[in-house]
């Protein structure tokens, strides 16, 4: 097992190096800069901030001054100073000396952020969405499935899997305007628009207060978001747990006289949430990538609409951060599925 | 693949098996599917759309692109009974049937002739991936070894890749290269059909370099499966080319489940496109995706929900029907499957 881990793990840093590497290649490749303007700037103040942001050296200079910035912890004696060119998500006091981490660089669109700040204030309200949307996922879909699986071919089943083609077939971009006109405009229960919570954050994400400020604004956008992964989750929960009831150890278990709920509960349930722990990981990716359809429609103020917008301003520092942040984020979700999925199946060797 | 059926059931046993044998399994799937009611309703509904999409022109009678900006936000009257809060700012017009969207363009045009983006998505994306998956796939459980290894570990690495991430890139990488290219090169000639196209051509390219990675996995396993049975052993010892057992004996057997897993697959394709017309990466303007009229609505949806919840139901009728469709099938591919994923 853990030689599987260290395997994995090195295959991510492959992985998202070469995600740099394609990024890193293609934004450049990209005809125009971060400074041609519709109305051009003059040859000589793009010439300076050319210099000022180190665009005027070859390509591979500037790719490896990133990683180097980004990758490599710095030990300085000077202190953490103001200047955007010096902004590190990771810092540490060791006596006198510094050792600083993680430079992701300035945004070159607006001129007083950082990528980091990006980071700082945009990306807890992203993760606070996804975290309730997969938490929604799970609350609705396990349930469902397990129902279904339960009372096949009753009006149980048939109500429990009409939710979940329900689910797969409407996409946030169809679920979230239905929902902002109907129970934002029509009915007025929620707020159409906008977010609850504020800084500073609990862990870094976090929001510090959990009261109805903060859910009148979560509840539309995390149902719209979580609910097609639901269905995912109901349908695959109800077929893994049919197979699992016909095995020959539930079998067993009923033939000793066990009680049907104890049956389902420790010996079915345990045992079909393997192939549902396999799904996690993908649907993890499709939470990821929805949020930032949800943040557009509900008009919440996380990365999603950096993801966008810096591509077409050619904001490199922005493209590449937002980028390799959520290619770990998902390479790093598919090694915990792994890792737990062999945790779950002790006939899982990957040795 | 009724001669495959035939073959085998002839060495079997005698002349009763084979008359029992000689429906092929496409039409006793056929057979399956027809009686499931919910794929016949999915079904219908796709055949509708076709037709719609087909005959775009005669359905929808205004223009999709034309705007006549007087009209702007107009709507008949009967909108306004399904969104009430309209009522007390609503213009209205009877000429357009669902209304007239921010610059006066017609509503209902643009969701017909919507359709064309959506269903030609609907099938060129299944071709493609189909296309690139199972030679790839096939060519990897064929011949095994080291090859295998090599092969599927790329495909490996590309899955790891974020792929919605990679087409978004790629795609603003495609669209911003193309204003700045000279004529008479094979990317400028690639730019201009696929200005032809709307934009759809870079979309499929998209779909297609990201969607062929689960079609390579699965035709590899069904071919590794496939590869080991006895007529296929048979097949090799009267001499038969590779070439031959991969067309003639593997790919047949194996077609149900790819097929199965790509029907599944549209609705996620239709998907796909709208969302990258959403955030604007998707067809060009003003090619009518219903992704894209989602996005423009998305503005005004306080004020003029019909903009977008039309188009939205729409696409979600769409997928609904695919879902159906794919269910339906699969069922009747693949009895055992029944019921999962």
């Amino acid at each position: 097992m853990g030689r599987y881990i260290v395997r994995r793990l090195l295959y991510m840093v492959v992985v998202i190096l070469v995600v740099s590497i394609i990024t890193f290649g293609l934004m450049h490749a990209i005809p125009g800069g971060p400074f041609s303007r519709e109305k051009a700037l003059p040859a000589e103040t793009i010439k300076i901030l050319n210099e000022r942001y180190h665009l005027d050296e070859p390509l591979w200079k500037q790719y490896v001054s990133y990683v180097y910035a980004v990758l490599i912890p710095h030990v300085t004696m000077t202190p953490p100073s103001t200047s955007l060119q010096d902004d590190f998500l990771g810092n540490a006091q060791i006596g006198s000396v510094w050792i600083r981490w993680m430079n992701f660089g300035p945004s070159f669109k607006s001129r007083s952020r950082t990528v980091n700040d990006i980071f700082r204030d945009n990306l807890p309200i992203s993760a606070q969405l996804g975290t309730m949307a997969l938490i929604i996922a799970i609350m609705i879909g396990m349930p469902l499935g397990i129902l279904a699986a339960l009372k096949q071919n009753t009006v149980w089943d048939y109500f429990g899997m009409s939710i979940a083609i329900f689910g797969v077939s409407v996409p946030v971009i169809v679920l979230g305007p239905i929902f902002v006109w109907v129970f934002g405009v029509a009915l007025k229960w929620f707020p159409p628009t906008g977010w609850g919570a504020q800084p500073p954050y609990l862990l870094g994400f976090l929001p510090s207060k959990l009261g109805w400020d903060f859910f009148k604004y979560a509840i539309m956008p995390s149902i719209a978001l979580g609910l097609g992964s639901s269905a995912v989750i109901a349908r695959l929960t109800r077929a893994a747990l049919l197979q699992t009831v016909r095995e020959d150890y539930i079998r067993t278990a009923r033939a000793k006289g066990l009680q049907e709920r104890l049956i389902i509960t420790r010996h079915a349930l345990k045992n079909s949430l393997i192939p549902v722990v396999t799904i996690l990981g993908p649907l993890f990716a499709a939470l990821v990538t929805g949020t930032f359809v949800t943040e557009l429609m509900f008009g919440i103020p996380g990365m999603g609409k950096y993801f966008v917008t810096s591509i077409t301003n050619r904001d490199y520092p922005v493209i590449m951060g937002t980028i390799l942040l959520y290619a770990v984020f998902l390479v790093v979700a598919n090694l915990i599925v792994d890792i737990t999925y062999a945790f779950l199946d002790p006939r899982i060797r990957y040795d | 693949m009724a001669q495959v059926k035939l073959e085998s059931a002839t060495l079997g046993s005698g002349g009763k098996l084979l008359t029992q044998k000689r429906e092929s399994l496409f039409q006793d799937a056929f057979r399956r599917l027809i009686r499931n009611r919910a794929a016949v309703i999915g079904g219908a509904i796709i055949i509708l759309l076709i037709s719609m999409a087909v005959f775009a022109p005669l359905i929808a009678v205004k223009s999709f692109e034309v705007q006549v900006l007087v009209d702007q936000n107009k709507v008949p009257e009967w909108v306004t009974s399904v969104f009430p809060t309209m009522k007390p700012y609503a213009q209205f017009s009877d000429d357009y049937p669902f209304g007239a969207d921010y610059v006066g363009r017609d509503l209902f045009s643009r969701i017909v002739y919507g359709a064309r983006v959506s269903l030609t998505v609907a099938f060129i994306g299944p071709l493609i991936s189909l296309l690139i998956g199972v030679i790839y796939g096939s060519i990897s459980g064929y011949f095994g070894g080291r090859l295998d290894d090599l092969m599927m570990r790329i495909v490996d690495v590309l899955y790891a890749f974020p792929s919605l991430l990679f087409i978004i890139l790629l795609l603003a990488f495609f669209r911003s290269t193309l204003m700045h290219l000279e004529p008479g090169t094979f990317a400028y000639a690639l730019g201009q059909l696929d200005a032809k196209m709307g934009g759809l051509l870079f979309v499929f390219i998209g779909i297609g370099l990201t969607a062929w990675e689960t079609m390579a996995r699965l035709t590899r396993g069904q071919v590794l499966s496939i590869r080991e049975k006895e007529y296929v052993e048979a097949a090799h010892t009267i001499g038969a080319s590779n070439l031959r057992i991969m067309f003639h004996h593997i790919l047949p057997n194996i077609l149900g489940p790819l097929i199965v897993a790509e029907t599944l697959a549209i609705p996620g394709y239709i998907a796909t496109e709208a969302f990258l017309s959403f955030i604007g990466l998707g067809v060009n303007p003003p090619t009518p995706s219903w992704g894209a009229m989602i996005s423009d609505g998305a503005n005004t949806i306080r004020s003029y929900p019909n903009q977008t919840i039309f188009p939205a139901l729409a696409l979600a009728i769409t997928m609904f029907a695919f879902n159906f469709l794919g269910d339906g099938l699969r069922d009747a591919l693949d009895p055992r499957l029944r019921g999962t994923q």
